[in-house]
């Protein structure tokens, strides 16, 4: 990797417009005239109330539903699809729930054509990684929420792509596997130097895992404001920075949180 | 627990036994017409009789385990059981590929649709005139008329679970590199197996219907036509005989799929 490389920022979105024409709510402007650049190994959140369009952007970035305007390209390349170089987590976990957890773990690597031997051997390794071995032959539904996140990070970490996308992925767990999964992904970051987009409406959580946070504003969905947290790892969430910071990012998702509401006179769509 | 359950199975056969003693009580009073119809005893001998080898065991005529086969029973059950399996396979055979086809393809689904609305509402029993013009007698037509009993249920559930394959799946896969025939094979397909199941049961109990009724009229033998023939001879207590035989045969079909399919959806 030459130094220009390394300058070269992973993901840049600039002038990202999305546009949605629900039959029932008319047009939604759910994006407007994003510019954002994420740089190699940097872990960003996006944060704001629920409504707001961080699954539209992050889903843009993944190539499931592109922009109606501007343009996102990572590494250099316009994103027009889906691939695997951009790997997605899900709230939802989305395992798949007829196979076990060492094929949903596999599933990413056969797709490439891996031989049996590597994939044997990356499998083992992940499962060890995320403490998942004994749990190799199960299926997802015996499994509690915070094993399943585990899975579906597993599933990502084998396809090596340099970019994790991630839409909420502890939003569903409570609060002490959440930090455990918080510490453990910051472990995973740091050991195999990803670039992550995280998405999350958890003020506490962004301050505890990004080194920027990108705060959004609701419907048009722009970008509000974007702050950068200096503190060192593993932070310290009774800290008074840690708390400062805290109370700052509230009173501004708070602000378009009253917006949100005053706008929910009509029935939203499931966000 | 244990003498909860124990109690349990005390209550769920209380009514039946005790509707079964009233019966038996009744006939034996001579207040039921036992040509109407007969007791629990004589039903159960009549079925006894129903399962038992004709003629006594001769070494010359075959071994002692085909012996033990040759009652009327056995032969009319394995004889229902060849053609309903046969008439699933083929209904099913032919719904499940369409139905696949039809869930992926738009086109083919707009295609194809309308034909099905205009035709599914018409049963397979209206269709017994159509089968013996076209097929004659014997086991053709009766697989015809299983088949199509079979057909609508499995197709209809098939098309319905591709169609309805939660997205997330599908997403995730694409976002693991899975595309075309190997996103099909290895994600939509399973994800959609839970309702073509589903079809498969409710097709099956279609099919044993249609059977019944497919047996009264096309063949001379199995378990519909025995309990026709049994009313010619006004053996009430064979008819009986028959229909507990058929509900048996059902349930012990309906207990294997259900089997299957917690197996594949394990
Ligand atoms: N498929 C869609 N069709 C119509 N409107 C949508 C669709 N997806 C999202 N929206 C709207 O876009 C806005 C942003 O949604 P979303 O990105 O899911 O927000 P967030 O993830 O921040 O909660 C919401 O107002 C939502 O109603
Ligand atoms: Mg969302």
């Amino acid at each position: 990797m030459s130094a220009s490389d390394a300058a070269r920022p992973e993901i840049v979105i600039r002038g990202v417009t999305k546009v949605f024409e629900a039959e029932a709510l008319g047009t939604v402007v759910a994006l407007n005239g994003i510019d954002l650049d994420v740089a190699k190994g940097e872990f960003v959140c996006l944060l704001g109330p629920s409504g707001c369009g961080k699954s539209t952007l992050l889903n843009a970035v993944a190539g499931f539903s592109l922009p109606t305007s501007g343009s996102i390209r990572t590494n250099d390349v316009e994103v027009t699809a889906p691939g695997p170089d951009r790997a997605m987590v899900f709230q939802e976990y989305a395992l798949f729930p007829w196979m076990t957890v060492a094929k949903n773990v596999a599933f990413g690597l056969e797709m490439k054509g891996a031989s049996k031997a590597e994939i044997k051997e990356k499998v083992d390794g992940l499962l060890a990684t995320l403490h998942l071995t004994e749990f190799r032959d199960r299926f997802p539904k015996d499994l509690s929420g915070g094993m399943r996140q585990r899975v579906a990070i597993a599933r990502v970490l084998a396809i090596d792509s340099p970019v994790l996308l991630m839409d909420e992925p502890f939003g569903a767990l409570d609060a002490l596997t959440r930090r455990n999964l918080q510490d453990e992904l910051l472990r995973i970051w740091s050991e195999w130097r990803k670039t992550i987009l995280f998405v999350t409406h958890g003020i506490e959580e962004s301050i505890y895992l990004a080194d920027r946070i990108v705060v959004m504003t609701y419907r048009p969905g722009r970008v509000k404001k974007i702050v950068e947290v200096g503190m060192p790892r593993l932070r310290d969430v009774s800290s008074p920075e840690f708390n400062t910071l805290k109370r700052e990012l509230t009173e501004m998702v708070m602000e378009e949180q009253r917006r949100h509401a005053e706008a929910e006179t009509r029935p939203a769509m499931a966000d | 627990m244990a003498k909860k359950s124990g109690g349990s199975v005390v209550w769920s056969l209380a009514v039946p036994v005790a509707l079964l003693a009233i019966w038996e009580g009744l006939s034996r009073a001579g207040v039921i017409n036992p040509m109407i119809l007969p007791s629990p005893s004589a039903v159960f001998l009549r079925w006894i009789a129903y399962a038992k080898p004709m003629m006594p065991f001769d070494p010359v005529e075959g071994t002692y385990v085909a012996w033990l086969f040759s009652g009327e029973l056995l032969h009319d059950a394995a004889a229902s059981l060849y053609r309903v399996v046969m008439g699933f396979l083929i209904g099913a055979g032919l719904a499940l590929p369409i139905g696949l086809l039809m869930g992926t393809s738009e086109t083919v689904y707009r295609l194809i649709n309308p034909l099905l609305q205009i035709l599914r509402p018409i049963p397979p029993i209206a269709y017994i005139p159509l089968a013996i013009l076209w097929f004659g007698l014997g086991n053709p037509p009766a697989f015809f008329l299983i088949s199509l009993g079979a057909f609508f249920p499995v197709l209809m559930n098939t098309i319905g679970g591709v169609r309805t394959v939660d997205a997330i799946y599908v997403r995730a896969a694409r976002n693991l590199g899975a595309s075309g025939a190997t996103l099909f094979w290895r994600v939509i397909l399973p994800a959609a197996t839970p309702h073509i199941m589903t079809g498969l049961r409710v097709g099956f109990g279609v099919a044993f219907i249609v059977l019944i009724v497919a047996e009264m009229i096309a063949v001379n033998n199995g378990l519909g036509y025995r309990i026709l023939e049994a009313r010619e001879f006004f053996w009430s207590d064979k008819i009986i005989a028959g229909m507990i035989s058929i509900g048996l045969l059902g349930l012990a079909i309906d207990t294997g799929l259900s089997r299957l399919s917690d197996h594949l959806l394990r």
